[in-house]
């Protein structure tokens, strides 16, 4: 059982006591502690349970790299799963409980996977769910989703109560790590005046220095990291943080930071997270190295850890995960952690070491002190259910021959070290196997590389392989020259030489014993969290995984939200050998960021809620607000569907606002619609190739309606063009339009045309424009009186003048999307409120009603008129809509014209547009199909058209739709069937009947909109 | 998140300013053009892996559209130049060629 040292613990402070709760037990820990430390110090030695097998675990790490020690954090709206206690700081009243465990975490009834572990062999989920079909659907994925996910997602109804936010920097050097290579490399970069920023993800300076006894310049390692953090702080230039996280280095300097404010002080002010966006020349990755477990039966039980981190605990947190370890190792360095506890007072019966002779320094001191040292010796396994009763010890060399039992209540393990190389591989850095040290490093001739071919990632230290202090402190200060040397800089001050102990070569220890049988592998763990085995690897790569990436995939080794940071390295070497393979020849899988899960909150910064993306208004848009109006979504606008009076349904009020302006007035905020003037002496020419029609015949005055295809025929805006003047045109597109229209005007201004006099400027936000629509438009306009004539022989349909209405200055236009007498009006915007409400108060005698988009829906397809999005949805030419009445036949060229002479744009089969009517008078359901014989090669049945649009005509009485049907206009009256998603009462598709007629319902000849 | 520099405003621009638009240096193919020849303009991409002459609009900057050449497998820049230049010019296929000797226009 793990316990809390007499004495002992830089980090925590133990005159001080705080509280906390795990799984509703209250505890004790002290200041400084992480939560596994202070789990540990009560005795908690299972955190949790493991995804598939479910078998009890306990803290492995004492960092990021964790896979075990993940619990539930917070409660309530607080929430948050897979929180690692290794990175997670004590506070008063911090709640953890521990996941995937049902119903108690020590009486699990999932271990029972465990007893039967041939259940879930590597690739249990492809080999078992595929046959019988229905099966997935009512056993396989309830039972998997019952069974799937380690922490509990937070509730969706509660919604985050913590903010967060985002930074923008610009550095010429960012720093990952703030050990000593981190520092080194700051104080040279800040002192030749260069802009830092230095990030370590933990809450200390210095890295673990301080615990492995590192000498510098002749002082503690403390002494120097105190000094340099110090100088450091004197320098504006430089910027320290603390508890951030270089999450993720991108194209070009791109650099991901992770700044976690309050999660250790909840109850302070500000943002919780923040996420920081850095473009930076240079990135220097100080992020050192991880141990590596070593691959014995049984090396998942609570109690055995990674040898660095039980030193870390005893020396940081002084607690210890027993009082009698066996240390396990193939390398100098774990001898550390046997020195650390015998100085702690606690028992070490024996170090296991798998190399046939040892004798390093550190290996002497081990001796001298009394520690029995067994060489050649491997674990043959670990005993114990709930935590390590005894290791039985067995010859490396053999299969696994009992030799010893020695009894124990801990194990510290190491299997060498790999440096973390995952900053370097982010963009593409490649790496290079290292014999010596049996890891991958850097590569430094093949570095990711910005935008001036350079490598812009530099490691330093123990992430380019230089694993000793004294080779760190030396390769920081090489990196850091090579930075400098860029900026034509050099080192001011003589570079700091640190000492540590030598150490002996490791020997590569992949499977321990050497050549332990099946029942041994299949105990052998390679990925805690995802409970992924030696045996695992070993049958993939039998059944034929050969590549690294699909075994990774098949055997889902490093796939959990550790993300393989303690397997990667084992389980590649397990795969080489069963191919038989060299390791650099096998690979590695893709590092991809961010390096530790990073909270959603971050990403999503302050752009939440009402912010979430930015809202247009127009001039109108506060009388909308009073008015009531039931709001829709339209691009960035909010705009009014309907203006629902107390007790009314949306869908009466739409019908009231038609009729009313059908039978009177109606008055529409148009403001939305795009407008764009398109100026200068080839505006006329440029228009023409812009739409199928022709517009430079266009008189100033006049108005005419015009089609925008893309070069590839398709339709993608229609609108009605005013010529101003000569040399200028207002074009009008639709709402949200404008921003795409004018960019694919400049688009071929700037590149094709760039030598035609065209000037364009998108003045859509410059005017409100209000339509006055209805058989009593003209006489409210007259109400309000007008210095220009209105009259049907002055002002007719499709034309526009300007002057002043009701002492507005106005352009007034005759057109008409409702087929009723309409003047739309543009005023400039800042009038546009004042505008509203005269024509509301000079209209109030003649009942003018505002509509909303639903209305000027609804009366657009009773008169067959199109919508662009709605009968176009980017695979339509105007020819499929009946439009080739606004097509020229006599320009030679235009914007698509070419790509509507391709044979399938000329295909008479082509589905066209028609307007629909149902037998019944309902409402056909929007977007069904017509239905046709047979079925195709999926067995689906075959069809011939679609609907479009589909609305019930007040005016009319009826259902009313538009669609596109194959040679439908060639085949008018004719009865189709459309499908529905309703069943009748033999279970059947109900389909309704629908009659082919002509897409004008309403005024086909026009004479409403002509007056 | 990649960077040009803009040719107009001479800055930095960082991918979130910018909008891409495909191969540059592409002849249009109008009406009374083959099938084939409008086929390559409209749709037929090498889509290299190595040097690309590509379209860039500064879209949340000076709104103006540039070329680029880029490797599209280091994502190096070459050099931008303005959007109105029917062919690379010289000065970046210096650039490109300092960089890539064995490239050449094709």
């Amino acid at each position: 059982m793990s316990i809390r040292l007499a004495t002992g613990g830089r980090l925590i402070d133990r005159s001080r006591k705080i509280g906390f709760r795990f799984n509703g037990k209250r505890l004790q820990g002290h200041p400084g502690d992480t939560l596994a430390s202070a789990l540990m110090g009560n005795g908690q030695t299972i955190l949790g349970r493991s995804f598939k097998y479910h078998r009890p675990r306990g803290v492995v790490a004492s960092g990021a790299e964790e896979p075990n020690a993940l619990v539930n954090l917070g409660a309530g709206a607080h929430h948050e799963p897979n929180q690692r206690a290794t990175l997670t700081e004590l506070f008063d009243g911090l709640t953890a409980t521990s996941q995937n465990h049902w119903p108690s975490l020590n009486w699990d009834i999932g271990e029972v996977n465990a007893l039967i572990p041939q259940l879930l062999p590597a690739g249990f989920y492809y080999k078992t769910f595929i046959h019988p079909r229905p099966f997935w659907k009512h056993v396989f994925e309830p039972f998997i989703r019952q069974s799937a996910g380690l922490g509990r997602a937070p509730d969706a109804k509660l919604s985050d109560p913590d903010r967060y936010e985002q930074f923008y920097a610009h550095a010429d050097l960012v720093i990952a790590g703030g050990g000593i290579a981190g520092l080194q490399a700051a104080l040279a970069a800040g002192r030749a005046g260069l802009r830092v920023i230095l990030c370590e993800q933990g809450p200390h300076w210095g890295g673990r220095a301080p615990v492995d006894g590192v000498e510098i310049d002749g002082q503690p390692a403390e002494d120097w990291i105190a000094a340099a953090v110090q100088a450091l702080e004197q320098m504006d230039h430089v910027h320290l943080r603390l508890r951030t996280m270089v999450a993720g280095v991108y194209d070009h300097g791109y650099v991901i930071g992770y700044e976690r404010l309050t999660d250790h002080s909840p109850d302070h002010d500000g943002p919780r997270h923040r996420l920081w966006r850095i473009r930076t020349k240079r990135i220097v990755s100080a992020t050192g190295a991880l141990e590596r477990p070593l691959s014995f039966a049984g090396n998942d039980k609570p109690g055995v850890m990674l040898a660095a981190a039980v030193r870390d605990y005893v020396i940081n947190w002084g607690v210890a995960p027993g009082a009698r370890t066996v240390v396990v190792t193939n390398n100098d360095d774990a001898y550390r952690t046997a020195l650390a506890l015998h100085a702690a007072g606690l028992e070490v019966p024996c170090i296991v070491d798998a190399r046939p002779e040892a004798d390093g320094p550190l290996v002497q001191e081990a001796r001298a002190r009394g520690l029995r040292v067994l060489t050649g010796t491997a674990i043959a396994t670990v005993k114990g259910l709930r935590g390590v009763v005894a290791v039985q010890l067995c010859a490396q060399d053999g299969d696994g021959a009992v030799t010893e039992d020695v009894v124990c209540d801990s194990v510290a393990m190491s299997g060498g070290w790999s440096p973390v190389v995952h900053l370097w591989s982010h963009c593409g850095g490649k790496l290079v196997w290292d014999d010596t040290g049996a890891y991958f490093r850097p590569d430094a001739t093949r570095p990711p590389t910005d935008q001036s071919g350079q490598g812009f990632v530099i490691c330093a230290g123990a992430a380019d392989g230089a694993l000793l202090a004294g080779d760190t402190m030396a390769n920081a200060t090489a990196a850091v020259a090579c930075v400098l040397a860029e900026h034509g800089k050099e080192m001011t001050a003589a570079a700091p030489v640190a000492r540590a102990a030598a150490e002996a070569p490791l020997m590569p220890v992949w499977v321990m014993p050497a050549r332990a049988g099946l029942k041994k592998r299949a105990k052998m763990w390679l990925d805690f969290q995802n409970d992924v085995k030696v045996s695992d690897v070993q049958l993939a790569a039998r059944e034929g995984y050969e590549s690294v990436e699909h075994t990774k995939r098949y055997t889902t080794l490093g796939m959990a939200t550790d993300q393989g940071k303690l397997s990667n390295i084992n389980g590649l070497a397990i795969l080489a050998q069963a191919l038989d393979e060299d390791i650099p020849r096998v690979g590695t899988t893709t590092f991809r960021p961010p390096y530790t899960p990073i909270s959603m909150g971050a990403i999503a910064g302050e752009g939440r809620g009402a912010i979430f993306q930015p809202l247009r208004r127009t001039p109108i848009q506060d009388w909308h607000d009073a008015a009531g109006a039931h709001f829709e979504p339209v691009g960035y606008w909010r705009r009014p569907y309907c203006f629902p009076r107390k007790g009314e349904s949306h869908r009466d009020a739409v019908n009231r606002e038609i009729l009313a302006t059908r039978n009177g007035v109606g008055l529409l905020d148009a403001s939305t619609l795009g407008k764009i003037i398109v100026k200068g002496a080839d505006a006329g020419r440029f228009l023409d190739m812009l739409y199928t029609n022709m517009m430079s015949t266009l008189a100033p005055g006049k108005c005419r309606y015009g089609l925008m295809c893309s070069e590839n025929g398709f339709l993608m805006d229609d609108g009605v063009v005013a010529r101003l003047d000569d040399d200028t045109f207002l074009v009008h597109t639709t709402t949200g339009g404008a921003d795409r229209i004018h960019a694919h005007m400049e688009d071929w201004l700037q590149c094709e045309w760039w030598d035609w006099k065209v000037y364009t400027a998108n003045v859509t936000e410059q005017w409100a424009q209000i339509a006055v629509v209805g058989p009593k438009a003209r006489a409210v306009l007259e109400k309000l009186g007008a210095d220009f004539d209105l009259s049907k022989d002055a002002l007719p349909f499709m034309s526009w003048a300007e002057g002043r209405i009701g002492g507005f200055e106005a352009r007034a236009f005759r057109i008409s999307f409702s087929g009723e007498l309409s003047f739309e009006i543009a005023v400039p915007a800042a009038q546009g409120r004042a505008f509203w409400d005269a024509l509301m108060a000079a209209g109030a005698g003649f009942g003018i009603t505002p509509y909303g988009t639903e209305a000027l829906h609804v009366m657009r397809a009773e008169k067959g008129f199109i919508m662009i999005g709605d009968e176009t949805d980017g695979t339509v030419i105007p020819q499929d809509l009946g439009l080739d009445w606004a097509i020229s036949k006599k320009k030679t060229d235009y914007l698509g014209k070419r790509a509507q002479e391709r044979a399938h744009m000329t295909d008479p089969a082509r589905w066209k547009l028609v307007g629909l009517e149902t037998l019944d008078g309902s409402v056909l359901p929007d977007g069904c199909y017509a239905l046709a014989d047979g079925v195709n090669a999926n067995g689906q049945r075959n069809t011939q058209g679609r609907v479009t649009s589909t609305y019930f005509s007040p005016t009319l009485g009826r259902g009313i739709a538009m669609g596109l049907v194959r040679n439908g206009p060639d085949r008018m009256g004719e009865v189709l069937e459309f499908n529905t998603t309703e069943k009748t009462a033999k279970g059947e598709m109900r389909t309704v009947s629908a009659r082919i007629v002509s897409p004008v319902f309403f005024d086909p000849a026009g004479e409403k909109q002509n007056v | 998140m990649l960077t040009f520099q803009c040719p107009y405003c001479k800055i930095a621009a960082c991918e979130t300013e910018l909008a891409a638009g495909g191969e540059a240096h592409l002849k249009r193919f109008g009406p009374g053009s083959s099938d084939d020849d409008f086929e390559g303009y409209l749709f037929l991409r090498p889509n290299v892996k190595g040097v690309h002459f590509e379209r860039w609009r500064h879209a949340m900057g000076c709104g103006k559209w540039f070329l680029a050449a880029r490797c599209t497998a280091t994502l190096e820049v070459f050099g931008t130049y303005l959007a109105q230049t029917p062919e690379p010019p010289p000065e970046i296929i210096a650039a490109i060629q300092a960089r890539r000797p064995d490239w050449s226009l094709a």
